[in-house]
């Protein structure tokens, strides 16, 4: 085992203070960059999608089941249509519910937030306790319930994960608020006679907005998991909609004689969301002071 | 301590009450009557008024909200609307293969974890220490149902160990044919959430080998091994028991999915049929007993944090 460390120096400790500063930078820069390299290779694939695919996701003029060969890169599911552009479709879908989620539960759940903290004690512990029960239920759960009552659709798919969501960053901005409004500068702008608006637009937002985009950040990859799982439970986006979750489902029965069927999309998942969360790391090395230590 | 427990009590009834309401709220935003779900398409108004008679929908919303809440204090979680089945004994019935599916993975889920998060963090310069990292990163991008295809696959299919889904008409009869079935489930669950937890074991463990006790601890003689026993489990805990909780309850909601990818018989393909089919009562006593899980594991997990640490015991608001 290695050796009790070396009794330091207050000058050494200054240097290694520094260090994993440094270090953490880096590592935090590395991440940045393999987020946006993942990210970036769904979004590339979902905007050539928009304007080329190798076969319309109705076609089903290839054999059935086929393995990858030169017509179809990864082969054709059981009705015969080409995998590859299906995938490509699916990143499409799945950037729209991440982001049109991510964004939903961004403003929702701040507008909740700041009128939580911003409130008077018994109804923001009303609104604490109530966003505490929510928060209780994974994010999937609420959304089929909200699927029930909508109906499964791409709209309700995004309202339903967004809405779950919602709470999480609600109960989060509820927290930094509060933590700003105790800051001497918003005493003293209220005593100057800012008013409440002048205090949450010039002071609270532009402070907590950095923590905030790291979470959301996080949540779209929670989105684009829990369409997945919707789709693939049925409860998501209706054909023709290609989605990875409803193909996984539908290359499960047939794993055995088409495998790339049930890899692709899975693979495609894991990209997608490992990229945002790469993302939302080597953002929060940047934003967030307090994580620059080393971690 | 008592204050904390007193106060943590009534939060937990508190928060059954509005759980109670968000649920019987949302499934009354539900698209037409509850009474549909009784109906052909060609029921004649009579029909229709006796059918809504019959599940209560005539009443207004707060007359059918209290008979509810009244039904359930006497233990009574309502007929299915479909089978026309008591909906208490059909839960208990999928609780018989949920509970030990959400216990079975999550306990063996833990053991995992902690060997995991701690070699990843102690031995983070050793090339099998990073591959741990590189594991749990991934636990939380790779989504459940992929990794069950993905077992069943290697060890359904291609090897034939184990059964692909199912679980025995007997049920518990024979426990080793129900474990059989139980095993890739449990593996599915266990693997993700595994990665999961040990995320947050491994960042426990490294901000514990950063403290200031464990380096005194080093300094006056005692071993890596003594000394994160002796000082660091009782401190790196409490953070990851915050994570177990939430994760505990995750396994028995989130085995719907799992359920789904293995055909179990348990609460969340109850839930997927209530949903489809619209059968109020169904989803209700599904939520019900999921939510009373949720909340009673989140009451012992802050519990259990307060135990292991008493600093936590002074703070008056004990849910903040």
């Amino acid at each position: 085992m290695s050796a009790p460390p070396p009794r330091e120096t207050v000058a050494e400790q200054q240097i290694d203070a520094a260090a994993p500063v440094a270090a953490s930078r880096r590592r935090g820069h590395a991440t940045l960059v393999i987020g946006v390299i993942l990210t970036g290779l769904v979004v590339v694939t979902a905007l050539v999608s928009l304007g080329w695919l190798p076969y319309p996701l109705s076609d089903i003029s290839g054999g059935r089941l086929e393995s990858p060969n030169p017509a179809h890169v990864l082969g054709t599911d059981r009705l015969g249509r080409d995998l590859l552009s299906q995938l490509m479709v699916g990143a499409r879908i799945a950037l729209t519910v991440g982001a049109g989620a991510a964004l939903f539960a961004g403003i929702l759940g701040t507008l909740v937030g700041l009128a939580t903290a911003l409130a008077r004690p018994w109804v923001d512990d009303t609104l604490s306790a109530t966003l505490d029960v929510v928060i209780a239920f994974p994010v999937l759960l609420l959304a089929m319930l909200v699927v029930a009552v909508q109906g499964a659709s791409l709209g309700s798919a995004i309202f339903a994960i967004g809405l779950a969501m919602a709470a999480v960053i609600a109960r989060l901005t509820r927290i930094l608020a509060r933590r700003v409004l105790q800051e001497q500068f918003v005493t003293a702008a209220r005593t100057s006679g800012t008013r409440l608006p002048g205090i949450v637009l010039r002071h609270i937002l532009p402070n907590i907005a950095p923590t905030l985009a790291v979470a959301l950040a996080l949540q779209f990859g929670v989105a684009v998991l829990a369409e997945a799982s919707l789709s693939y439970l049925g409860l998501g986006a209706p054909p023709p909609n290609a989605s990875w979750g409803r193909m996984l489902q539908e290359a499960q029965g047939t794993v055995l004689t088409a495998p790339v069927g049930a890899l692709a999309p899975g693979i495609a998942i894991v990209v997608l969301v490992l990229g945002v969360n790469f993302l939302a790391d080597g953002l929060r090395e940047y934003t967030d002071p307090t994580r620059r230590r080393a971690r | 301590m008592l204050p904390y427990l007193l106060r943590r009590s009534a939060f937990l009834v508190i928060s059954l009450v509005v759980a109670m309401i968000v649920i019987f709220v949302l499934l009354r935003l539900l698209p037409g009557d509850p009474a549909n779900a009784l109906l052909s398409i060609d029921a004649t108004p009579e029909q229709i008024a006796a059918a809504r008679a019959q599940v209560g929908s005539d009443q207004p919303l707060l007359q059918q909200f209290a008979a509810w809440s009244a039904q359930l204090l006497s233990g009574d979680l309502g007929v299915s609307y479909i089978s026309t089945r008591p909906v208490g004994p059909e839960v208990g019935a999928r609780l018989g293969v949920t509970l030990p599916l959400a216990l079975l993975s999550f306990v063996i889920a833990v053991v995992l974890a902690l060997v995991i998060g701690i070699t990843a963090a102690v031995k983070a310069d050793r090339w099998y220490g990073i591959v741990l990292s590189g594991f749990s990163q991934l636990g939380v991008a790779v989504p459940v149902f992929w990794v069950g295809v993905i077992v069943v696959w290697i060890f359904a299919l291609q090897l034939g160990w184990l059964p692909s889904g199912g679980f025995p008409r007997d049920d518990w009869e024979d426990p080793g044919d129900a474990l059989r079935s139980l095993a890739l489930p449990v593996m599915t669950i266990a693997i993700v959430m595994s990665a999961s937890i040990s995320r947050y074991v491994r960042s426990a463990t490294i901000d514990v080998l950063g403290s200031d006790y464990l380096r005194t601890a080093r300094a006056g003689g005692a071993g890596l091994g003594e000394s994160l026993l002796r000082h660091g489990v009782r401190n790196g805990s409490v953070p990851v028991i915050a994570v177990l909780g939430i994760e505990l309850s995750t396994t028995l909601l989130g085995a719907v999915v799992v359920e789904s990818v293995f055909t179990l018989p348990g609460l969340g393909s109850m839930l997927l049929t209530g949903i489809e089919q619209h059968d109020y009562p169904n989803i209700q006593g599904v939520l019900v007993i999921s939510t009373l899980f949720v909340l009673i594991v989140g009451f012992a997990a802050d519990i259990a944090q307060r135990i292991i640490d008493p600093r936590l015991r002074t703070s008056v608001s004990g849910n903040r």
